[in-house]
């Protein structure tokens, strides 16, 4: 019961976030609710317990990606145009379509803790059965994410470095070259 | 004691609602930061219930990542604001 509450409130604390971000003009102020946004979509993961998910949300959601987006802010100057008043009516149509079919797909989707949904009937089994025998790793989250998927995983964090690196260069803050004046005027 | 947990999980929401408008209707920067590090304080502490009314008591340590997110945020923004100039008295000027 009291479950249901949150779950509600939660999703109802998402809409008018979502609302209220598109109404902001401040950009800084939209990066604070960005962050806030995103903590309160892992608080729905905890309640929908997914603790993994959570975690990785609240970190690189309302962790580094406010951070970024904050320190963007911060070198570029929070200047912003106003926009032309009226509706653009090809994106709106565009994004109508897609969350319609996306809406379309999920009835597809087998239900919540259907046991005989397919990641249940599979592999899941053999995971769970014979998981920590093969791999050594009491998590079974942790057996799948770092030894089953091992080269998936691999991949994901050099995509993560790479692109971290590449912010770190945009980002930082270089001395300005300075003028050797006094070697010219030497030669 | 389920009824305990979840009346303070509803005070706690209220919480939350109040901060949230405070962050959307916020007119400085600094009332945002303050209402953002206010919401995720609150949301530990609903999790923190959630926790006990569900008894999983894994969620405890997703509560505990939050309070130390919330705070290494807070302060990022609060140095951020400091080094970009302008940021602070800017007022929004709300359509």
């Amino acid at each position: 019961m009291i479950s249901l509450v949150i779950d509600i409130v939660l999703l109802l604390f998402l809409v008018v976030m979502a609302f209220a971000i598109l109404r902001m003009h401040h950009l800084l102020a939209v990066a604070m609710l960005f962050g806030l946004y995103s903590l309160l979509v892992a608080g729905v993961f905890t309640v929908l317990d997914a603790p993994d998910v959570a975690f990785t949300e609240a970190a690189v959601g309302t962790g580094i990606s406010t951070v970024l987006m904050l320190a963007t802010l911060a070198a570029t100057r929070s200047t912003h145009e106003r926009r032309r008043k009226g509706v653009a009516w090809m994106p709106l149509c565009i994004c109508i379509a897609t969350g319609a079919l996306l809406i379309y797909g999920i009835h597809n989707m087998p239900n919540l803790g259907d046991p005989t949904a397919p990641q249940h009937t599979e592999v899941a089994k053999r995971f769970i059965e014979s998981g920590q025998a093969e791999t050594g790793v009491p998590n079974l989250v942790t057996a799948v994410l770092a030894s089953y998927r091992g080269f998936d995983t691999l991949g994901e964090v050099t995509v993560v470095f790479t692109a971290g690196i590449g912010v770190m260069l945009l980002l930082v803050r270089r001395e300005k070259p300075r003028i050797r004046g006094e070697q010219h005027d030497a030669k | 004691m389920i009824t305990l947990f979840s009346a303070g999980a509803i005070a706690v929401m209220v919480t939350m609602a109040l901060a949230v408008a405070r962050a959307i209707a916020g007119p400085t920067i600094f009332d945002r930061i303050l209402a953002v590090n206010m919401f995720g304080t609150k949301a530990v502490l609903l999790i923190a219930l959630f926790a006990f009314i569900s008894g999983r008591m894994d969620v405890l340590d997703i509560a505990l990542l939050y309070s130390l997110l919330n705070f290494v945020g807070v302060i990022a923004a609060l140095r951020l604001v400091q080094r970009g100039k302008g940021f602070a008295d800017e007022h929004e000027d709300r359509a």
